[in-house]
């Protein structure tokens, strides 16, 4: 009995871990159903645009702007041991606009905007805001979530977009200021290297990234417990999850795409 | 007409409603009494099914409120939250007319805001407070724009949880009249849940006391003081001594 105790624990925490993802699955086929059927609500979808979108430019800017520069040191000091060190503009580009630009974005939002979301819904949830939102004739799930998850999913590729451009915009400054490239050739080496599938699958990823930000902040928060501490354990829910959602889908997708 | 047939609802291992039976008649006026954390808030709750009973039956006018059509259903009700429950996010206006701004009750803005404006007027507020968000409030004030949002839409059954806790003895005076009114004016069904004596003989027209899970007694208000009951007698006059121990 007692040498199968830590088993059991095991199989106990494996239990309601499938039934975390079975519900979390259930919650994203209900959003889904709601997304087509009225009403919709267009000024919560259009200012969740805004706090998810707009709001979040200047963290995902300052985030590729500095990664796309140590990328192109780290890439220069690779290179210069087979003497490519001329590949530096190619791999930036390549690595920000496939892999960092996309991930780096959604990890940012992850954990700005899937926490605010967990943490204004749980906090709904804790006030009775949300049994109020029943009895005034409203179904929380299309007038909280499917905004958001909308919103998030549209804004996501718009964000990481300006995140590649400004990522190997931190590159080239690098480059150019530092490992003497020359200004011209740095960028049109950027240009004509790239293909339209590097950036589509980027932005794909994006996309996806951004619906699981959402969800995962609107699932946590309308699931919290009770209490104060039931609003920060979803706040902390919503942020892991999210970012282990991104990271394990960002590998499903690049296989995908390879 | 509402009636609640054996309902039974545990959270856990804390068996709450332990079956409940209750008629409250369309057009009347029920006051539901009973100690701190019997479950007046979660009957009021499982009628709405925001709590899901674990037992028993709830109906309205005949009907079981498990298999209606939820939307239709809730169209006819208006609720006061305990605690306000206001949205944060909208002003004091956009909250009463919430209803009146989207859904099938959809009306042009300014005709909302007027209806909501009119509605805070009703429950003692200025138009001053309707720009103002729900956080810029005093607990009572946030009560009573709770109290505008309920009646803002004229549903034919309300429920008020608490209505005038922490309301000076005034505008306590002013929201139990509003709720008499909207009862014989409106003919409206009311269901009021209260600690206040006072509006308990302003506002009912039945009361129901609620104790260790069923209701322990119910009748017309006027047979409230000679019921006999050591029960109830002990909760209206506030007595430490008798049969309903202090520490629950
Ligand atoms: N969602 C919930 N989860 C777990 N327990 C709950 C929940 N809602 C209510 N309870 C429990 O049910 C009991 C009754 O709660 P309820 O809010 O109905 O009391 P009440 O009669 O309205 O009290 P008060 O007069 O203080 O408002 C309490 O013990 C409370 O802890
Ligand atoms: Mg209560």
């Amino acid at each position: 009995m007692i040498a199968l105790a830590p088993l059991a624990a095991v199989g106990r925490s494996t239990l309601a871990m499938l039934g975390t993802i079975g519900s979390v699955a259930l919650y994203a086929a209900i959003t889904l159903g709601h997304i087509l059927r009225p009403p919709f609500y267009i000024r919560e979808f259009f200012s969740a645009l805004l706090t998810i979108g707009y709001f979040s430019l200047p963290v995902v800017g300052l985030t590729t702007l500095f990664t796309g520069g140590a990328l192109a040191l780290q890439i220069f000091s690779g290179g210069a041991r087979f003497n490519a060190e001329s590949v530096v503009p190619q791999i930036v580009a390549i690595g920000i606009v496939r892999e960092l630009g996309p991930v780096l974005t959604g990890l940012m939002v992850a954990g700005r905007v899937s926490a605010a979301i967990a943490a204004e819904i749980a906090t709904m949830k804790v006030t009775e805001q949300l049994d109020a939102l029943v009895t005034l004739s409203t179904n929380p799930i299309k007038y909280l979530t499917v905004p958001r998850v909308l919103a998030a999913t549209i804004a996501l590729p718009f964000l990481a977009a300006v995140g590649d451009i400004i990522g190997i915009m931190g590159g080239y400054l690098v480059g150019v200021t530092r490992l003497d490239f020359n200004a011209a050739v740095y960028l049109r080496n950027t240009v004509d290297f790239l293909e339209t599938a590097d950036v589509v699958s980027g932005l794909v990823k994006a996309a996806v990234f951004g619906f699981i930000v959402a969800l995962m902040g609107c699932y946590h928060g309308m699931n919290s417990g009770r209490g104060a501490q039931g609003v920060g354990r979803a706040t902390t829910n919503a942020v892991v999850s999210s970012s282990i959602l991104i990271l394990a889908s960002n590998y499903l997708l690049t296989e995908l795409f390879f | 007409m509402i009636e609640l047939r054996d309902v039974h609802k545990a959270f856990g291992s804390n068996r709450v409603l332990r079956g409940v039976n209750l008629t409250i008649p369309g057009g009347t006026s029920m006051v539901i009494i009973g100690g701190s954390g019997t479950g007046k808030s979660v009957a009021l709750k499982s009628i709405l099914g925001l709590v899901k009973p674990d037992s028993g039956t709830i109906l309205l006018d005949g009907e079981d409120v498990a298999k209606a059509e939820r939307d239709a259903f809730l169209a006819r009700f208006g609720m006061l939250f305990q605690g306000g429950a206001l949205f944060d996010s909208l002003t004091v206006w956009q909250n009463v007319a919430f209803r009146l701004l989207r859904g099938s009750l959809k009306r042009p803005i300014e005709e909302a805001r007027a209806i909501a404006v009119e509605k805070l007027r009703r429950v003692g507020l200025k138009p001053e407070v309707a720009d103002l968000f729900p956080a810029e409030l005093s607990g009572g004030m946030q009560k009573r724009v709770g109290l505008a949002r309920a009646i803002a839409a004229e549903p034919e059954i309300i429920f008020f949880d608490e209505p005038t806790t922490g309301l000076d003895p005034i505008m306590a005076g002013v929201i139990n009249e509003l709720i008499r009114e909207i009862v014989t004016e409106m003919g409206a069904t009311a269901m009021t849940i209260t600690h206040d004596m006072s509006s308990v003989r302003a506002i009912a027209d039945h009361v129901a006391m609620l104790h260790d899970g069923v209701i322990q007694w119910t009748g017309p208000v006027a047979d409230m003081d000679a019921s006999g009951d050591p029960y109830l007698d002990q909760f209206i006059h506030g007595r430490a001594e008798g049969p309903i121990e202090a520490v629950r």
